[in-house]
């Protein structure tokens, strides 16, 4: 299925949150996760199911002010 | 000083933006003297993984980190954001930014409340990025920070403290809440005139981040932090319209003329 990974279309063939970061090149990564503009923790990811059309933003540290 | 309940020693918080490279942002924080440097959240690309190696540099600084929500226009952005950066850098604080004005980067003071509220009650601890405004600050209190950062002029313009007499009423007005200038702080003595004033510290980034040279520069806003604070607890005197005399007229000599 089609989903939007940061703004870009990709297509996985996850179904959870999880395996899609897994998947994604996020294996073993420090990122933090979001979902269609709600956050997802760490621990909720492998029961969060992905859908067609769904935005997932992943977030890393980086220099800020 | 202590921010909710942290005691810390340096009153300068650094930012880690815009350095030339990061050996010389990691030289400008050791020649602050920072405890505390804030840091952001970015897209990460699963290819290049860059926001991994930075966070393995921070750590290796030794600092606490304090998150920003750096870039955020709503409340809903901002408290998303705040939540991914508890996650990830597994702290409570949080920088609250809410951006009003793209041009002045102003705060949005009434979104910043709001979202201040939420996070708050979330068991955030919440260091609002704010204008000098009295009730917008009351207001913030009431929503349960603890800390408050006005700012000294608009972000990254290097003016100064634009706006001297409000930053004195709001020290005035809150006493016992800690006061942290950030942002539009251009040179040494900006900082040094809020710490005169009895501001508790002041959070810089670009006019370390862009000096010449970085580590120099860490280290005379460090001095100059230092200075400001000595002269406030030292109680510095208030301007006067006329002249008066240091040295003693009575004994002076009779010599004609």
């Amino acid at each position: 299925m089609q989903i939007f990974l940061n703004g870009k279309a990709r297509e996985v063939e996850a179904a959870t949150l999880d395996a899609a970061l897994n998947a994604l090149g996020f294996r073993d990564a420090v990122v933090a996760t979001a979902l269609n503009g709600r956050f997802v923790a760490k621990g909720a990811r492998p029961a969060t199911t992905l859908a067609e059309g769904d935005t997932i933003e992943v977030v890393a540290p980086l220099q800020g002010g | 000083m202590s921010f909710y309940g942290v005691d810390l020693s340096s009153r300068l918080l650094l930012g880690t933006a815009r350095y030339p490279s990061p050996a010389i942002l990691a030289e400008a924080v050791k020649a602050s003297g920072a405890e505390v440097v804030t840091v952001s959240l970015r897209r990460e690309s699963g290819a290049q993984r860059a926001g991994q190696a930075f966070w393995s540099f921070i750590r290796e600084l030794g600092v606490r980190v304090l998150p920003n929500t750096a870039g955020c226009h709503s409340v809903k952005e901002a408290v998303t954001t705040a939540h991914m950066a508890r996650e990830l850098f597994d702290t409570p604080w949080i920088k609250l930014e809410v951006i009003g004005e793209s041009d002045t980067l102003q705060p949005d003071v009434f979104g910043l409340v709001e979202a201040a509220r939420i996070l708050a009650e979330d068991g955030f601890e919440v260091f609002p990025y704010t204008t000098e405004d009295l009730v917008v600050a009351d207001r913030l209190v009431q929503a349960g920070c603890r800390v408050l950062m006005p700012w000294g002029a608009p972000i990254g313009s290097a003016r100064g403290l634009n706006n001297l007499y409000g930053l004195k009423a709001l020290r005035a007005h809150f006493p016992d809440i800690p006061l942290v200038v950030d942002a539009g702080i251009g040179v040494p003595s900006h900082a040094a005139a809020a710490m005169e004033l009895g501001y508790d510290a002041v959070l810089l980034n670009t006019a370390v981040a862009e000096a010449g040279d970085p580590a120099g520069m860490a280290r005379a806003f460090a001095l100059a932090i230092e200075a400001g604070r000595l002269a406030f607890l030292a109680q510095p005197l208030e301007p006067r319209d006329m002249a008066a005399p240091s040295t003693p007229v009575i004994g002076k000599a009779v010599l004609g003329g």
